[in-house]
């Protein structure tokens, strides 16, 4: 399980994440929402170890993130799949070598590599493009690798920071049905960053709502959508917030 | 107050990078593959630029030292000058500098945008290190590799300045090869080797510093490819002062 226990974050004079507490339950998806700057993917760094926390800590699986020694750390990171915003693959490698390059780190044989690779691409329905580079695909098809590549690792919990920004509907909801075929055929306990919100409702089994670094609201999806809470009613509806406040 | 925060995080980040960098070396695994492909791009593909400029150092050092040495002294003094000045000072120097432009400035801007395209992280939450996969690498490549391209630019600097001599002044091959030899000492060579070693290795630390410490998008990637190349010149010209006191 990954539980975030009064996790406060600046960077130099801007609070970004101010006594922030979650509990994020095992095989299910959360969802992460709120406002452009409320810190939700700098919450989602802070579970890989990328970001440490200036107060309160990130738990996975009963260890402490931010005070885990460097072997333990890297241990923990091989348990977790990042799905990054532009999908941050690595440009002078093919998508092969993107998919196997963690892979090796696990110390896997090329034969397993070879096997869990062809598994993955096909799984986002890329299976033949091993040897293009990441230049050579449209955005939303990056993305897909990026999911692969996180998969193929066959991670206990897989994060996806923004994973539909920029695509366009059809695009959108092919990445969601991809979210739940993963969690599905993975089992893996997913963290989803979004504001789009047709996504987060197709994706989530429970929805965090963040405003000025700490939660406003979590429920279902069903709760969030009939929420009261003016704040995320406002959201839910793209309305701004009375009175300006609320968000950065 | 200001400088103050500054050496503490100057002494912060040296002590990280050299926890790093110790780990980094017994990840043997990690760095070994990136090595050869490393040594190529910094070393093999540096050489026409080193030739370039060699042939032109020692072709106007014949020429300025035959200007000098009109009547006191004897025209094979000739010899003497393009040889010890190419071997001690300007074959290392101008190679380095050279080479600190095009390596420094190559490794600033690859590795910063690494960064800011998060490619960097996404190589941390594969469980791989950066310092082990980027900068171990590319740091002994360029320490193996620029006395390799330094030695190439000694010869050519010392043939251009003999076919000058030959072809422009009136001087016989022998008269050129009796000054080349009157104050040859092996010193002469092994010195210009070790500085351009230490000049390899500062200008490639220098470049992968800059590069991962990269803020800002593309203006941050220009700012520290031009930090990478200013800063690796500084260093040669004070390794340089270093060594000349040191081993002189």
């Amino acid at each position: 399980m990954i539980a975030f226990e009064g996790v406060s974050k600046r960077f130099g004079d801007r609070v970004v994440l101010d006594g922030f507490s979650l509990e994020v339950p095992e095989g299910e998806t959360t969802v992460l929402m709120g406002h452009s700057g409320s810190g939700k993917s700098v919450a989602l760094k802070h579970i890989v170890g990328l970001i440490e926390p200036d107060a309160g800590h990130v738990v996975v699986d009963d260890e402490v993130v931010d005070q885990l020694p460097y072997e333990e750390l890297m241990r923990l990171r091989g348990r977790i799949g990042y799905v990054f915003q532009f999908a941050a693959l690595f440009d002078s490698l093919s998508i092969r070598e993107n998919l196997a390059l963690g892979l090796r780190r696990q110390g896997l044989d090329p034969e397993t590599i070879a096997a869990r690779v062809a598994e993955s691409l096909r799984l986002v329905e890329l299976s033949g493009a091993e040897e293009r580079y990441p230049a050579e695909l449209s955005g939303g098809m990056r993305k897909r690798v990026g999911i692969a590549r996180a998969i193929a690792l066959r991670p206990r919990y897989i994060l996806y920071d923004e994973p539909t920004t920029g695509l366009d509907p059809v695009t959108t909801a092919a990445m969601d049905d991809l979210m739940v075929r993963a969690r599905q055929e993975l089992g893996a306990t997913s963290v989803v960053v979004t504001h789009d919100l047709r996504s987060a409702f197709a994706v989530a089994d429970r929805v965090a709502f963040l405003d000025e670094g700490r939660i406003r609201q979590v429920g279902s999806v069903r709760e969030i959508q009939e929420t009261t809470d003016p704040l995320v009613r406002g959201f839910i509806e793209g309305r701004p917030p009375a009175g300006g406040g609320g968000h950065r | 107050m200001n400088e103050e925060r500054g050496v503490r995080r100057f002494f912060r980040l040296t002590g990280r990078w050299a926890i790093e960098a110790r780990r980094a070396l017994a990840d043997g695994t990690t760095w070994r593959p990136q090595l050869f492909p490393q040594m190529r791009r910094l070393g093999v593909d540096s050489v026409p630029v080193a030739l370039f400029l060699a042939v032109f150092t020692g072709m106007v050092l014949a020429l300025l030292s035959s200007y000098m040495f009109t009547r006191a002294i004897p025209l094979y003094f000739v010899g003497t000058l393009v040889t010890k000045a190419v071997m001690l000072e300007l074959g290392p120097v101008l190679t380095g500098m050279a080479l600190a432009g095009r390596v420094g400035a190559n490794i600033a801007a690859e590795l910063g945008t690494m960064r800011v395209t998060e490619q960097v992280d996404a190589l941390e939450t594969l469980a791989i290190s950066p310092h082990a996969y980027l900068v171990t690498p590319r740091v002994i490549a360029a320490t193996l590799m620029f006395p390799v391209v330094t030695a190439m630019a000694m010869a050519i600097g010392v043939l251009s300045g003999w076919f000058t001599a030959v072809n422009l002044l009136d001087l016989s091959s022998g008269e050129f090869l009796r000054g080349a030899q009157q104050f040859y000492k092996f010193k002469d060579i092994w010195f210009g080797l070790v500085k351009s070693a230490s000049f390899g290795t500062a200008v490639a630390t220098l470049g992968c510093f800059q590069g991962l410490n990269t803020h800002g998008g593309a203006e941050g990637v220009g700012r520290s490819t031009t930090r990478a190349v200013v800063l690796g010149c500084q260093a040669i010209l004070v390794l340089d002062a270093f060594w000349a006191l040191v081993l002189l």
